[in-house]
């Protein structure tokens, strides 16, 4: 069996008193796209920003390829803290996507891909950008390349920002909620971006309440509720007899809601 | 009411605009400093930033003037009264444009520090390439709403005799028996300065870089 792109060990998170996360354990097969679902409030977004070290976990442990992201076991079995040079490079093979695309607006599309090549890696200017526009090119945004994000569509700012995660060749995509700010017209667009991604075999952690994508494009499934991680399997185990009784509950809200035809 | 008496008030507003303009930028420069003072979470630096910008704001603008105009001359700095009132102006507007600053900063969203956190941005590339700009464009029409405060307030450098529109308009009133007709030139001539900074502010607004258009 091949390592995972991101284990996960008894990770638990709280928000002051308040414990949003407990006990969660989760593996992420490389290659592969990896679908948290659950209700609102269910900790999933959470979960995925830890992964991204957005969030500090309270407990628990994360490794990237095999290297500790954040917090380590030292000798005596303690947890602690990692320098922020070694944080850094852990989540260097991590590129992440938001809900609200988090475009830099003082930048153009071009600029906002070729930013992070410029200032952190140091590139030159002139290949910095020859790389950025490879990336515009893919997610479909050559001739946007010029615009600021104020003269892009929601689905378009989604897609320049896909592209500037892309440009620093990240091993792992996360997608918090990429659709959900977007008018319903233009969710397609950004879900075909990823699903080319998937295709490509980038490995893929999406939090999201598309279903039929979860259904049709992961292949691997985790429920949450309440902060707890029900249940992990294939589309086909988690669509078909959902034996969880929170799980079919859940479902039986989208199934209503004309999604039936993918079960 | 003849040109000459007009042209003296236009000659006069170069003081006006020229001592504006210094204590807005000096202002500036400082309160970058104070707003990021504000923002250290350090005690030690916050704390008389906090105490700088109550004073300033605290206290009239024109009595800090002839504070300042009669403090330097007793501590032993001769300095020309056109140096006092830049130095009071700068000093007044930059407790201002901190506060302006402060809430810039804060104002940057959340997410657009995630989002350069995660391309591997060190704090200082995140501070330089994402928190200042945008907190620029936040409070730039704050700015020019204080640069237009400025403009005004700078008729009371005519107290430490500087001779600026309002102290000229006061001087050719009395010489001329016409205070109606001097004093209507006056406000008409801080009309247009004004009028003139708040297009050239529109036109700066909207000619930053992702302005909404």
């Amino acid at each position: 069996m091949t390592l995972p792109a991101i284990s996960v060990r008894s990770l638990v998170k709280r928000f002051g008193t308040a414990t949003v996360l407990q006990d969660i354990d989760l593996d992420v097969p490389e290659g592969k796209v990896s679908c948290l679902i659950g209700p609102s409030g269910s900790g999933k977004s959470t979960l995925l920003r830890c992964l991204a070290f957005l969030e500090e976990a309270s407990e628990g442990m994360i490794t990237v390829n095999g290297e500790a992201l954040g917090f380590f076991e030292n000798a005596k079995g303690e947890r602690e803290r990692l320098p922020a040079g070694q944080i850094r490079a852990v989540r260097a093979q991590i590129g992440m996507v938001f809900q609200q695309f988090n475009l830099w607006p003082h930048m153009t599309a071009l600029g906002n891909v070729s930013e992070a090549l410029k200032t952190v890696h140091k590139v030159p200017k002139a290949e910095a950008e020859e790389r950025a526009m490879v990336q515009l090119a893919k997610v479909g945004l050559a001739n946007r390349a010029g615009h600021y994000p104020s003269q892009l569509s929601g689905g378009q700012q989604q897609r320049v920002a896909i592209a500037r995660a892309l440009a620093l060749s990240p091993k792992i995509m996360l997608f918090d909620e990429p659709t959900s700010a977007l008018d319903p017209e233009l969710t397609g667009e950004v879900l075909n971006v990823m699903r080319e991604l998937a295709a490509e075999g980038m490995t893929m952690v999406v939090v999201s309440h598309e279903i039929g994508f979860a259904a049709t494009v992961g292949h691997q499934i985790s429920f949450l509720d309440q902060g707890r991680l029900l249940f992990t399997g294939a589309p086909s185990e988690i669509f078909a007899k959902p034996r969880h009784p929170r799980l079919e509950q859940f479902l039986d809200t989208y199934l209503d809601r004309g999604a039936s035809m993918l079960a | 009411m003849s040109f000459k008496l007009f042209s003296l008030l236009v000659q006069a507003s170069v003081w006006t605009i020229g001592i504006s303009a210094i204590s807005i930028a000096i202002g500036f420069l400082i309160a970058l400093g104070l707003s990021a003072a504000l923002l250290s979470g350090k005690a030690l630096y916050r704390k008389p930033a906090e105490f700088f910008i109550s004073f300033f704001r605290g206290v009239p603008l024109l009595v800090q003037l002839l504070l300042i105009y009669n403090l330097l001359p007793f501590i032993g700095l001769n300095v020309p009264s056109i140096v006092a009132a830049i130095i009071g102006m700068s000093l007044c507007t930059a407790a201002y444009q901190a506060e302006n600053l402060r809430g810039g900063f804060e104002s940057v969203p959340k997410g657009l520090i995630e989002a350069a956190d995660m391309v591997g941005f060190s704090p200082r590339q995140v501070f330089v390439r994402v928190k200042v700009p945008i907190a620029l464009r936040l409070t730039f029409p704050a700015l020019v709403n204080e640069a237009i405060m400025i403009l005004k307030s700078s008729s009371l450098v005519s107290v430490v005799g500087i001779v600026e529109i309002t102290r000229m308009a006061q001087d050719l009133a009395s010489s001329t028996y016409m205070p109606i007709e001097i004093f209507s030139s006056a406000a008409l001539i801080y009309l247009v300065i004004c009028w003139a900074v708040a297009l050239a502010g529109r036109f700066g607004e909207r000619s930053l870089p992702g302005a909404a258009k």
